[in-house]
């Protein structure tokens, strides 16, 4: 560790693992340090509640470079060490054992913790979530003692770890406060399809019910009271219900913003020289109509890098990219282009009971965003759609025989 | 160990060991090549480690599925021997395997 680095990144995530990996491609020739609070070098995220849990893919092959790439390009990677402080004037941040690292540029691409519960019972053994590997590796020891699992939230996180945990054999109950599964990012025909996959897999999906506690037994799990008076049996809880950005330190700082850290179009905090990328990052998004929020994916985190990295570099070009998602359940591959948040129409292209076929969004008329189940051409063609906000010709859009790029 | 010759963007020649059963995009990524952004670690979901394929080698590959045919589409750089390199696996055949990493799309 140097006493001060040209750009120290705060967070080893994609999006820290990026933004250093984009300097050294621009030939940034400065000193960077890279803080992860994890004990491991950067590694995707995705496939833990995938083929990481799976057991399909070793730790290594989840790697984002391999170990060795950061020394050879002059990366110092200062592991298992939390920033807890920043002082923006000083421009140095304090480390959790007291340390001091000071920076010429600093980029906070802390990401977010995972929301706990908040019940009675939160504490027994056998909770887990799913944002780190340790928190994978927790649930995988746990596996040949498990029974019965409980997975609590019905977002991407959640059924895609009911997923696999189906497929390995648990008995899998998934509880979803709101009335329907992925209910915040998707349309009602999507949730609905992916609801009755569940179930068709074996998957108990209780909707619109909300957990009142967590009961247990000599300390462990044993079930999950939820607030109609039933009680799933589980001896393993696995929470996905979202997560908090990992923001307070520069929050305390002084910066901007509330939910996130508040950026400009080039990813520029309100303190100087200060940064923030990634799942923590409040922006402006064109592809919200301007909202801001902050957007957890690997696009946005890659992305926002790149911004931040043409900045340091003097060849700053403003955020402006199309929002690209995926998740795959069982043989199902989700892709999604675009936001859906406030659409106004959902229209069908193609029948969901062919297990192929896509979700079309519009907003007074335009085309916002597609969800492409098993149907990849619709996902690389919509992107065009999606680019120039194109006002949808609905007889088109919904007829399959049609494809959806025009030129 | 089957051997990858890799073509990088910036005209290097490297030469690659390539573990047999592992995707040709770990074999260049292992090595320390940071040209491919690899963005969903090789789930055939983006299109972000597309390589071309030496053409004496084309045939021998497996065939492309459909999804990945369909990404290559979206690039404004697929060539007849473009390829995803997450979708090839190594093994022994392809000993002395040369790619040529695409353009960034």
């Amino acid at each position: 560790m140097k006493p001060e680095y040209d750009v120290l990144v705060v967070g080893a995530g994609h999006a820290g693992a990026q933004v250093c990996t984009a300097l050294r491609q621009f030939k940034f020739a400065g000193t960077i340090g890279l803080v992860g609070d994890e004990a491991e070098p950067p590694y995707e995220r995705p496939p833990l509640s995938k083929d990481y849990l799976a057991g399909e893919k070793t730790f290594e092959r989840i790697l984002i470079r391999p170990e060795k790439f950061w020394g050879e390009r002059e990366i110092d990677l200062l592991l298992g060490r939390r920033v807890v402080a920043v002082d923006p004037e000083a421009r140095r941040v304090t480390l959790a054992d007291g340390r001091q690292i000071g920076f010429h540029k600093l980029v906070w691409a802390a990401g977010g913790a995972p929301r706990r519960l908040v019940c009675a019972g939160s504490e027994l053994n056998g909770i887990h979530c799913v944002r780190t590997r340790a928190d994978v590796d927790k649930i995988v020891a746990q596996l040949p003692s498990t029974r019965r699992v409980v997975v609590i939230g019905g977002g991407y996180v959640g059924l895609e770890a009911a997923a696999v945990l189906s497929k390995l054999g648990k008995p899998v109950t998934v509880v979803e406060a709101l009335d329907r599964v992925l209910a915040r990012v998707a349309g009602e025909p999507l949730s609905r399809f992916y609801e009755a996959e569940h179930r068709a897999h074996g998957v108990c999906v209780q909707l619109g019910v909300t957990v009142e506690r967590i009961e247990g037994k000599e300390g462990s799990v044993t079930g999950v009271l939820l607030a109609d008076g039933s009680t799933v049996p589980a001896d393993m809880v696995v929470v996905g219900i979202g997560i908090i950005p990992s923001v307070e330190p520069v929050l305390a700082a002084g910066a901007q913003g509330g939910n996130g850290v508040a950026v400009d179009a080039l990813c520029q905090t309100s303190l100087p020289g200060v940064y923030a990328i990634g799942d923590c990052a409040l922006h402006t998004n064109q592809f919200a109509d301007g909202a801001r929020i902050r957007l957890e994916s690997v696009q946005n985190a890659n992305d926002m890098a790149a911004t931040v990295a043409k900045a340091i570099m003097g060849q700053a070009q403003p955020y402006h990219a199309v929002p690209w998602f995926w998740s795959n359940q069982y043989d199902l591959r989700l892709q999604t282009v675009g936001l859906s948040t406030g659409h106004d129409q959902a229209l069908l292209r193609g029948d969901p009971a062919t297990r192929s076929f896509s979700l079309v969004y519009l907003k007074q008329g335009r085309v916002i965003a597609l969800d492409c189940v098993n149907m990849t051409k619709d996902y690389v063609q919509a992107r065009a759609l999606v680019m120039g906000r194109v006002v949808g010709d609905v007889d088109r859009l919904v007829d399959v025989s049609q494809p959806l790029k025009t030129s | 160990m089957p051997q990858l010759v890799v073509k990088t963007r910036e005209g290097q020649e490297l030469q690659v060991d390539a573990q047999a059963d592992i995707s040709i995009m770990e074999a260049i990524r292992n090595a320390g090549v940071d040209e491919l952004l690899t963005l969903c670690g090789g789930c055939c979901a983006c299109a972000t480690c597309h390589v071309y394929i030496d053409e004496a080698f084309v045939s021998q590959l497996p065939q492309m599925s459909e999804g990945e045919s369909e990404l290559l589409s979206g690039s404004g750089h697929r060539l007849a021997t473009s390829r995803l390199s997450c979708q090839v696996v190594m093994n022994d055949s392809l000993d002395g395997l040369r790619v040529t990493i695409a353009p960034e799309d």
